[in-house]
């Protein structure tokens, strides 16, 4: 009966593997899903079959029992709340805040296996070393992940100023803390003494909640889709290291797959802003000399602001029309209205799509959630390469709260600070509308040429106001 | 102050310097308003218009003068006119002041301030007050309608019962305001456009409005001074006139817009070009004012030279009254808005304006035109294909012979690790690497598969999978579940499972909102 619960696990790995692998397309998502849900059913049972049966543990006593049974029905509680009460705009945090408790539960389970295994006997030599880097590793990257992604969740919350928090000599700081951890890992696996031990290992464990929380600290509102799945990615490998010291297979793949997933995403989002995965993460974008460069002399150059009622008579007399959503969208709220706006132009025969480039909101696919939530269709909705080819044949764009990503400047301007940064091609469009708070310029401080474009109007107010308006006007 | 518009006296004219809408709008720059009756009775304005607007109507133009203490007009004032004005008053209008010096002269010593509407500069901020552009496009698109009333047969392709009809070809030579204005208008009843300009930099915007851009293998751009063009070597022109040469033959319809600042406009359609042309087809030539494009071309009439007619009527524009007057109406707005910054309706002759200096002809009894140089505008900063990314993009170019004595060092230096885990590790952490390592490559080519639109869901599901971190809490419970251990392990199981709970049923929520079409 002893490797019932391995055999369980295999099935439960591989349940995970279908499960993301459900969600390459929107049809199989949510098979995706429950298989996941599935999966971590059977091994959460294994789990608790092993623990019972296990001789080397000594069984589960009632007191054991009870208090498993409390905190997973807690933890279940806590949980479903949360997910049943998140607004789609508060998705980046929802993502962020469970990070962390990734992290977290790293952390403890870590220190949980230190304390555990200076109960048991003696193992051989290399064994207790390759075990001791493993705890170290384990709950110095769960430690990290922990306060990293609490600082996101604040930063994405708006609880904690979203601007990059720049201390003097942070690279040395940071490579001062990392140089101090390795020097207390050689300590801790090398010190017989367990009392030193855990000294060596609590004062890391400090050093990588400061360490997390710095590294977030220093990058701004608009990098948070990369830190967000970078730190998605550390919670997989969080995980990962667990399964290292534990000797479960089950851990190690599944932290594997959520490793490599957030890694993935980080490059996607890295890639789509044209920058490397080391300058996002080393942060301070949008600060220092990108600042310079939207001084530059605009005094020439003119506006033209528009009215809704004149947006919607455009609207009407288009064939065409796409809709570039940005985080300002969110923002405002007005993703009700823009689909409202677009059942309605569609009912008028006008061809209206969405362009959604990979960096718009907070969060890899934040957009496609927060318009599927307005009971958007999918199929409507459209990616930066699909689309792009279609902008010189669409009549009118909407540019509602994106700025950055519409940017002329990053395809033909070299000393525009997002030069070469992939965009939408709006302004090759008949017209173009931006709906926009003021004439400020965007997260990265970069004048926009778009703006002054003679077939670009601006539509000047809060975003769900002046949806609100035009829908108004076109119903009329 | 009072603003003043008669009825323009040239012959033909048919456009007005205000319209209703215009006037709605001086008024909301506290100007008052008065108009000669009948003023905008051509463009289709009758006076009750603009007295609903807020005018006044006058019934005859010396009391509109006399009233007037800034006058509005669309041709420059004859002298009689000018006579009639008050003393000290301004006026706006196009002035032409090269060719109307006696006029200039008088508006000078009667100190008017003359701010002529062709005199605006070319600039971006410019833009808005750029009566040639509106005046321009409207000629454009006239030039079409004209040349497709003479014209014998569809301009649109069409198969019908009777028989194919082939769609007209169309040369447009000059891709300035008014070609693109006849490149769109001709493309959109249906032809086959194609188009020449010595500027390359247009041939983005001739492709733009659908039109073929035709060129010549030659190296020389025609970009002159402020956006215009400017006289070509003496090779490009030869090239360039077998170029048209070759096109007469073909083409229906050949729409001339041709012109260099301040020369008179060059010669590209030759008397044995036209001859070369099918009997029917036609030539419109918008530089006839200027001498023509086409030595056959008379100012303001149609002529029939060997079954080719060639139209050189000077006053397209006014042949669009309405469109017209409204265009330049907005822009005088546009003007005294800037020049109105109070919104008090006291005209504001700011000289440090690079745009009011370059439109002032004359001012305060002198004569202000030619404005001093101004800086030309800088045109767009070029695409460079090969830039230097190093320093302005962050994506470092890396070296290529450094970049190779990295992947060496990496490979030495993994090579070493491997050889170091090989010796010492035990079995069982390698074959936990070995599940590790191959779940990262699984992972690497699911992940890549998942559709962006996903992206927030698989974030969310990653996070509920990662809470499979609840099963190493739950095996560190052991026998003795208060100590330190156990109660630790408790806790990241209450915290793992909300990530599990929370993870899976927000995946859940979202995925139920996506829906397709019905």
């Amino acid at each position: 009966m002893g490797t019932v619960p391995q055999v369980a696990w295999l099935i439960a790995a591989i349940c995970f593997i279908l499960s993301l692998g459900g969600l390459s397309r929107h049809e199989s998502a949510r098979r995706g899903n429950f298989l996941g849900i599935v999966g971590m059913l059977l091994a959460i049972g294994a789990a608790f079959w092993q623990a019972i049966e296990s001789e080397l543990l000594g069984g589960l006593s009632q007191g054991g029992l009870s208090v498993l049974a409390i905190a997973l029905v807690v933890g279940g509680i806590v949980g479903g709340l949360l997910a049943v009460r998140v607004a789609m705009t508060g998705m980046p945090q929802l993502v962020a805040i469970l990070h962390s408790f990734v992290g977290l539960a790293a952390v403890f389970v870590g220190i949980s296996v230190f304390l555990h295994g200076h109960d048991s006997p003696e193992a051989p030599a290399g064994v207790q070393l390759i075990h001791d880097i493993e705890i170290f590793l384990g709950v110095f990257i769960g430690g990290l992940t922990f306060t990293g992604s609490v600082v996101a969740w604040g930063k994405l919350d708006g609880r904690i100023n979203s601007r990059p928090l720049l201390i003097p000599g942070r690279h040395g700081f940071n490579v001062a803390m990392l140089g101090i951890c390795v020097l207390l890992g050689t300590w801790f696996v090398q010190s017989p003494v367990p009392s030193s031990d855990l000294a060596a290992l609590l004062i890391m464990l400090l050093i990588s909640f400061v360490f997390g929380a710095h590294l977030v600290m220093a990058i701004g509102g608009a990098d948070m889709p990369v830190v967000v799945s970078m730190l998605n990615s550390y919670s997989g490998w969080a995980a990962a290291a667990t399964g290292f010291m534990l000797s479960n297979d089950l851990l190690i793949i599944t932290g594997a797959l959520v490793g490599s997933s957030g890694a993935i995403l980080s490059y996607i989002m890295c890639h789509a802003m044209n920058r490397s995965f080391l300058s996002v993460i080393l942060g301070g974008f949008g600060t220092g000399t990108s600042t310079a460069a939207a001084g530059v002399d605009r005094g020439d150059l003119v506006h033209t602001a528009t009215t809704a009622d004149e947006v919607a008579e455009a609207l009407k007399n288009a064939k065409e029309v796409i809709v570039v959503p940005g985080y300002g969208m969110a923002v405002a709220q007005a993703q009700h209205p823009i689909r409202e706006i677009a059942e309605l132009l569609q009912a008028n025969g006008t061809r209206t799509r969405f362009a959604i480039h990979p960096v718009a909101g907070r969060l890899p696919g934040h957009m496609n959630v927060l318009l599927a939530e307005a009971r958007l269709p999918y199929d409507l909705v459209l990616e930066m390469d699909e689309i792009n080819e279609d902008f010189p044949s669409t009549d009118v764009v909407l540019v509602v709260g994106a700025n950055d990503i519409v940017n002329p400047g990053a395809l033909d301007d070299p000393t525009s600070p997002i030069y070469g940064m992939p965009v939408l091609e709006a302004w090759k469009a008949k017209e173009v509308v931006v709906f926009k708070r003021s004439m400020g310029s965007g997260y990265s401080g970069v004048d926009n040429p778009l703006f002054y474009n003679d077939n670009t109007d601006m539509l000047f107010g809060d975003a769900k106001k002046s949806s609100d308006d035009i829908l108004q006007a076109l119903r009329r | 102050m009072i603003i003043g518009a008669i009825k323009e006296s040239a012959l033909g004219e048919r456009r007005v310097a205000v319209t209703p809408d215009s006037v709605k709008k001086l008024v909301k720059l506290g100007y008052q308003v008065v108009i000669e009756s009948g003023c905008g009775a051509e463009a289709n304005f009758p006076d009750s218009f603009y007295q609903s607007s807020g005018a006044e109507v006058l019934s005859d133009r010396e009391s509109v003068l006399a009233e007037a203490e800034l006058l509005l007009k669309v041709n420059v004032p004859q002298s009689e006119e000018i006579s009639l004005c008050k003393e000290g008053s301004a006026l706006i209008s196009f002035v032409w002041p090269a060719k109307n010096e006696n006029q200039v002269d008088q508006l000078k010593q009667r100190n008017i301030t003359t701010l002529a509407m062709d005199c605006v500069p070319r600039i971006s901020r410019a833009q808005k007050l750029d009566a040639l552009s509106s005046m321009a496009n409207i000629a454009g698109y006239r030039a079409v309608v004209e040349s497709a009333n003479e014209f014998g047969s569809f301009f649109t392709g069409q198969i019908t019962a009777a028989g194919k009809v082939p769609p007209a070809k169309v040369l447009v030579i000059g891709a300035g305001v008014a070609g693109l204005a006849a490149i769109g208008t001709a493309k959109s009843l249906g032809a086959i456009v194609r188009a020449f300009d010595t500027r390359l930099a247009v041939k983005d915007q001739v492709k733009s409005m659908g039109a073929d851009f035709l060129e010549l293998e030659f190296e020389e751009s025609g970009e002159g001074e402020g956006g215009y063009a400017k006289t070509m070597s003496e090779e490009f022109i030869a090239a360039e006139m077998a170029l048209f040469a070759e096109q007469a033959r073909e083409v229906d319809i050949i729409v001339t817009t041709a012109l260099i600042p301040g020369r008179p406009a060059p010669e590209l359609i030759t008397p044995e070009m036209v001859a070369s042309m099918k009997p029917g087809s036609v030539i419109v030539d918008l530089a006839a004012q200027n001498g023509g494009n086409c030595k056959l071309t008379r100012p303001d009439e149609k002529v029939v030279v060997d079954g080719v007619t060639i139209i050189g009527y000077t006053d397209l524009p006014s042949r669009l009254p309405t469109q017209s007057s409204n265009l330049y109406a907005n822009n005088i707005v546009n003007l005294l808005t800037d020049m109105t910054p109070e919104k008090d309706g006291q005209l504001e002759v700011n000289l440090e304006d690079q745009v009011v200096r370059g439109t002032l002809v004359t001012y305060q009894g002198e004569l202000m035109w030619p404005p001093p140089k101004i800086e030309a505008p800088t045109p767009p900063p070029q695409k460079v294909a090969s830039v230097d990314l190093t320093e302005s993009s962050g994506k470092p170019a890396a070296n290529s012979s450094n970049h190779w004595i990295l992947t060496i060092v990496a490979i030495v230096m993994g090579a070493g690790f491997l050889w170091l885990l090989g010796n010492y590790a035990p079995a069982e952490f390698i074959s936990h690497l070995t599940v590790f390592m191959l779940a990262c490559f699984v992972g690497w080519q699911l992940v890549w598969n998942v559709t962006p639109a996903l992206h927030t869901p698989l974030m969310s599901v990653t996070n509920a999978i990662s809470g499979i971190i609840v099963i190493g809490g739950l095996l560190q419970i052991g026998s003795d579940w208060q100590s330190p251990s156990s109660l630790l392990a408790a806790a990241a199981v209450l915290i793992a499972t909300v990530n599990v709970v929370g993870g899976f049923w927000v995946t859940h929520r979202m995925l139920a909102m996506f829906r397709k079409q019905d």
